[in-house]
């Protein structure tokens, strides 16, 4: 329906969409990062100490009901944030993920009652600024080759 | 222990990551987010020796990870990639031919001082 319409029309509903589905990617990466990271270090502290050169030591932590979700739920995070490095510039998509950093903080505050000091509130802030600045810039800026771009 | 740890997390991460960019520019964007293009996606990326490189750095981040968890909190776990933030957008714009101008500078700048704060 959309092979009627003038050029123009086209080329901005592609970028509208492609933008959106970016923006897609990035709340999956966020979330599944935070989900992962959080069953992950749960799971781990259950477990107890670990350090070890063998792989083979580390299989006992999939025992832990928490640890092997932690790392299902991280396995979805790694193919999102490859599908998303396709998509988007690295230098745009590590400040904008940071925001899960924001939520682990935020999250560990309101369901923990973990305590926020204001050095925390700080970092807090400084990251969101960061996350609002990279959202600036376009999610792409290589397309083929780099140098042709100004 | 625990240092070394946290050195090694941080290398690993910045050399996966943009080992991982320059294979996903060279297989191409996922145009839409449908399972299937996913199981394609996975498919490529067994033939795609960039990607598999960085999947090795990760790998060794990820035991290291492990291992820091083990002994300390998430807390201590989170500045382990904050040294990252500024030296993977260094190889983003001089490796991967990235525009990174101020705002992105910034933007890395302001969220790995964010992570060190957090962890107090």
């Amino acid at each position: 329906m959309q092979a009627t319409s003038p050029q123009p029309a086209i080329s901005t509903s592609f970028k509208g969409s492609h933008a959106r589905k970016t923006q897609i990617l990035v709340l999956v990466v966020i979330v599944t990062n935070v989900v992962g990271n959080v069953s992950l270090s749960r799971g781990m502290h259950q477990v107890g100490r670990i350090v070890s050169a063998s792989p083979l030591d580390y299989l006992r932590a999939l025992e832990n009901p928490w640890t092997l979700f932690g790392i299902g739920v991280l396995v979805i995070w790694m193919l999102s944030d490859l599908a998303l490095l396709s998509r988007a510039d690295l230098s745009f998509v590590l400040p904008v993920t940071a925001s899960a950093y924001v939520l682990v903080a935020i999250g560990g505050h309101f369901l923990l009652h973990d305590h926020i000091s204001w050095q925390r509130w700080t970092g807090i802030v400084l990251i969101t600024l960061g996350v609002i600045l990279a959202e600036e810039t376009p999610d792409r800026t290589t397309n083929g080759t780099p140098e042709s771009r100004s | 222990m625990r240092w070394i740890l946290v050195g090694i997390i941080a290398l690993c991460n910045t050399l996966g990551d943009v080992l991982n960019t320059a294979g996903m520019k060279r297989q191409g964007e996922i145009e839409d987010l449908r399972p299937r293009s996913f199981v394609t996606m996975i498919q490529r990326i067994f033939r795609n020796p960039l990607v598999l490189g960085g999947f090795a750095a990760m790998g060794v981040s990820f035991f290291a990870l492990l291992s820091l968890l083990s002994i300390t909190t998430v807390s201590f776990a989170v500045p382990a990639t904050a040294a990252s933030y500024l030296l993977e957008t260094l190889l983003a714009k001089y490796v991967l031919g990235e525009d990174v101008r101020w705002r992105r500078w910034a933007a890395a700048s302001l969220v790995a001082c964010g992570v060190v704060l957090l962890s107090f």
